[in-house]
């Protein structure tokens, strides 16, 4: 691995930052994939609609974060954000069809009544959902492998490079997580029939996720020597990675409790120490060029100036927070069921 | 074809398609904030349903406008890496600011504006919709920043990166085709760039400019109630409203568009020159009111008013505005093309123009609807202060709203030849005088895939285009709702809304309670 000798404070505050606005994302817009991909499991166009209408006020809102964090990995790391974006040129171009597709599906789906037209946009909003869950999770497999740069930080490679079985297995694992965390969203937001459906599913996906992250796990041991080696050096990560199935396993305890609202802040703590443990074994790389780890993005070599990391930082202060309250507040004004009622989709 | 031309091709059009609807929420924006304040203020149901059927309208036009820009996002990265990398430090900063200050501001109150009305109270829904507004604004404001600072860069300089060694460059260092990734540009001052010598002329002359897309979008759907005979009072009212804003836009975009102009004159007269067909530099410049550019021979033709190009320009009949012929400077040539003999620099001169004929017709466009824009707005007031634009047994004011129905084009039209003026304009550049488009293209990415995504992209817009016009027809046919009985009840405020309006605004709703 590419060894750096100083890393300044705020390079690593913003490897932190963009860390935080990514996981928010996965957090706040794996949900609403979530609900996405189970959407056409439902069958009944009255819970389709409470489906759409739960995560209605709020989709929008969670896509920001992956805007924001967009934006933030181009200011902080501009040279990160041009390799990423132009060498999965391909990729990003399928996830941005995915989210347009999901983002009008649900916003055109129950503005009219014939089932051809509702049809049509429930596949829109499901197969939208669950490809970019798969893209995201295929981007992320193959930044936690490497991928081939030149001397420049380009890509050199092709689309089917990147669809190497590891990272599929991440893009499957990923789409798991995202049902899980979504359908324990649902249980949050629903009620009666469709509640016990959706309380059945709970435990099978947690199940799911659980075997393929630890085959993740497994793979991950192979794939990545480096990485390993790099948690070896950093034992802590064992303990969080620990601490981040022991989360896994008690969402599902905390489900047949009762404890809905535990079970997803545990759905969402275990992706919070997901990302950690990739942050852990990663830092200070961005993007890991194999074979050549010598051409390897880090956060000192990629990184926009130490003023412009200064003034970012001093928007992020005055901003986050301003974005945080309102943000909880208007979940809080949207908490509770969802019901149907004459505004909505 | 080019991975040059291919990602032009393809950023053109996805920024054309997404421009379409940023325009309209944010004058919609507006219209909702006047709409709403008006129910608070009176109370008056009527406005209240004013609200919640453009609100509809909004939401429908955001859910598009949200789902094309990030596009946006995603395509600085994925077509031009080689400009991310050379403006990321600047450039980028705008971008995440944009962000944090106002996409989760825009798309988070968005949640209250929409599905709110009865979690809330009326005061709370109205700061949400003010804080809509407020955040489609802070968005064109910041993405506005960014791109005048790709047109008038300032607060910055360039650096020179061997290795870990960063060199700072002189300021009248100037970029050489062997520079390319090894030199970026890096912010001195965060101010100055963003305060850089476009952004407020531009930022002002685009949100003017979608003020009046919003309201001619208001007046169309009224005008076309009105010829229909429904929804009379809420048209009326509506329309009303569009109309009053739309003048007042008009005085303030009047006022935007020349500061704008003479700006460009100052900072990019290159652009000024091209958007003319200037090449000579004579004393008493024309303007030409239409015609076409002659770019064999140099010359334009069409009809042209003498000396009211200097006017324009410079508040002077005689100064003169420099042609083409003379610019680039010979000192700018030198530096860039090192070596080369005065007579091989004057023939590469033009290799820094724009493509002149395009930008004086995108730019004659915009003005010639511009000017019809402005009329429109100034008529619509006027037939409202003399109490004529609603009688609609009248031929010829049955004549004139159905124009008004059709009008909503004209705007939008004048903001894409603005776009595109301003883009094209600033040709042969990227970052002006710094880095040429031809150098901030993606190395990773080859002409088949960027074919792929055009083919992509223009499928899947033609389909969202469609659908779009299709269900705000079915908004538009399906109208406003008439469940604001029991609001009116409830509050205790007269039922009689129409008369409340008239009372409101028109003068000859003031003089008919006084005969």
């Amino acid at each position: 691995m590419h060894h750096i000798q100083h890393i300044p404070l705020l390079n690593s505050i913003w490897f932190l930052l963009v860390g935080i606005l990514l996981t928010g994302y996965a957090i706040l817009d794996g949900f609403d994939f979530g609900v996405g991909i189970l959407h056409l499991f439902v069958k009944k166009d009255e819970d389709r609609r409470i489906l759409l209408n739960s995560i209605g006020p709020v989709w929008d809102g969670n896509e920001v974060w992956l805007v924001t964090g967009g934006g933030a990995l181009f200011a902080a790391f501009p040279d990160a954000y041009a390799t990423v974006f132009s060498g999965f040129y391909n990729a990003f171009m399928l996830l941005l069809v995915a989210l347009i597709f999901r983002a009008v599906a649900i916003e055109f789906r129950s503005k009219e009544s014939s089932t051809l037209w509702r049809q049509s946009w429930d596949i829109a909003f499901s197969l939208g959902s669950f490809l970019a869950a798969l893209l995201i999770g295929v981007a992320m497999g193959n930044i936690t492998r490497g991928i081939h740069l030149d001397a420049q930080g380009d890509y050199i490679g092709n689309f089917l490079d990147l669809l190497n079985p590891y990272s599929l297995l991440l893009g499957i694992t990923v789409v798991a997580l995202f049902a899980m965390h979504g359908s324990i969203f649902l249980v949050l937001k629903t009620e009666g029939e469709l509640q016990s459906t959706i309380k059945g599913w709970v435990p099978r996906l947690i199940a799911l996720f659980l075997i393929l992250f630890l085959a993740f796990n497994v793979a991950t041991i192979f794939e990545c020597p480096d990485l390993v080696a790099t948690m070896i050096k950093r034992p802590y990560g064992f303990a969080v990675l620990a601490l981040d199935i022991a989360a896994a396993i008690s969402i599902g305890i905390m489900v047949k409790r009762g404890y809905e609202f535990g079970a997803f802040l545990m759905s969402a703590l275990t992706m919070v120490l997901l990302m950690a443990v990739l942050g852990i074994s990663y830092f200070p790389n961005i993007v890991i060029s194999m074979p050549e780890p010598a051409n390897s993005i880090t956060i000192v070599n990629s990184s926009s100036s130490h003023k412009t990391l200064g003034y970012m930082f001093i928007i992020a202060c005055i901003g986050v927070p301003i974005v945080l309250a309102y943000t909880v507040s208007i979940y809080w004004i949207f908490r509770g069921k969802t019901r149907l009622g004459h505004v909505g989709y | 074809m080019s991975v040059e031309i291919l990602s032009r091709i393809q950023f053109a059009l996805t920024v054309s398609f997404h421009f379409l609807y940023p325009p309209m929420t944010i004058g919609l924006g507006m219209l909702l904030v006047i709409m709403e304040g008006l129910y608070l203020k009176t109370r008056n149901p009527l406005f209240h349903q004013l609200a919640h059927f453009w609100t509809k309208i909004f939401g429908l036009i955001f859910a598009i406008g949200v789902a094309t820009g990030i596009v946006m996002e995603f395509e600085f990265g994925t077509n031009w890496a080689a400009y991310s990398r050379f403006v990321g430090d600047i450039f980028g900063s705008a971008l995440a600011a944009e962000g944090i200050f106002a996409f989760f501001l825009e798309s988070g109150f968005l949640a209250l504006l929409l599905f709110g009305w009865d979690k809330v109270g009326p005061k709370t829904h109205f700061f949400a919709t003010c804080m809509v507004c407020l955040g489609s604004h802070f968005s064109a404001i910041w993405i506005l920043i960014a791109n005048s600072w790709m047109q008038t860069p300032a607060g910055f300089h360039l650096e020179r990166i061997t290795g870990a060694i960063h060199t700072r460059l002189p300021n009248s260092y100037i970029v050489q085709a062997s520079d390319l990734g090894h030199v970026r540009a890096v912010v001195d001052n965060f101010w100055a760039m963003i305060a850089n010598p476009s952004s407020l002329n531009r930022i002002c002359h685009v949100v003017f400019g979608a003020w009046l897309v919003g309201a001619f979008l208001v007046l169309s759907i009224c005008a076309w109630y009105l010829l229909k005979g429904r929804f009379t009072t809420f048209a009326r009212t509506s329309m009303t409203v569009a109309a009053c804003f739309a003048a007042f836009t008009t005085v303030l975009q009047s006022i935007s568009a020349d500061a704008t102009a003479r700006g460009v004159v100052r900072t990019q007269p290159i652009k000024l020159a091209s958007m003319e067909g200037v090449y000579e530099t004579h004393d008493y410049t024309p303007m030409t009111l239409f015609g076409y550019v002659d770019t064999k021979n140099q010359t334009v033709h069409g009809p042209q008013i003498p000396a009211l190009l200097s006017f324009l320009c410079f508040h002077n009949f005689k100064q003169p505005v420099r042609g083409l012929l003379s610019m680039p400077s010979d000192e700018f040539l030198a530096a860039r093309n090192p070596g080369l003999s005065p007579e091989e620099l004057a023939k590469i001169r033009p290799n820094y123009w724009p493509v002149v004929g395009a930008v004086f017709q995108t730019y004659h466009l915009m003005i010639c609807i511009g000017s019809a824009v402005f009329g429109l707005s100034f008529l619509a007031l006027t037939l409202l202060w003399k109490g004529w634009l609603f009688k609609t047994e009248n031929p010829i004011i049955r004549f004139l709203l159905w124009i008004y129905v059709f009008a909503v084009i004209a705007p939008q039209l004048c903001m894409q030849a603005g776009w595109f003026t301003a883009e094209m304009g600033r040709q042969p550049w990227i970052v002006y005088n710094m880095l040429k488009t031809s150098d901030g293209l993606s190395r990773a990415v080859q002409a088949n895939q960027v074919v792929f995504s055009i083919i992509l992209f223009a499928l899947i817009y033609i389909l969202l285009f469609i659908t779009f016009i299709y269900l705000l027809n079915n908004k538009i046919q399906h109208g406003p709702d008439d469940d604001e009985g029991h609001h009116t009840k409830a509050i205790g405020v007269s039922s009689d809304a129409s008369d409340i309006a008239e009372d409101l605004f028109s003068r000859k709703g003031r003089a008919s309670h006084q005969e």
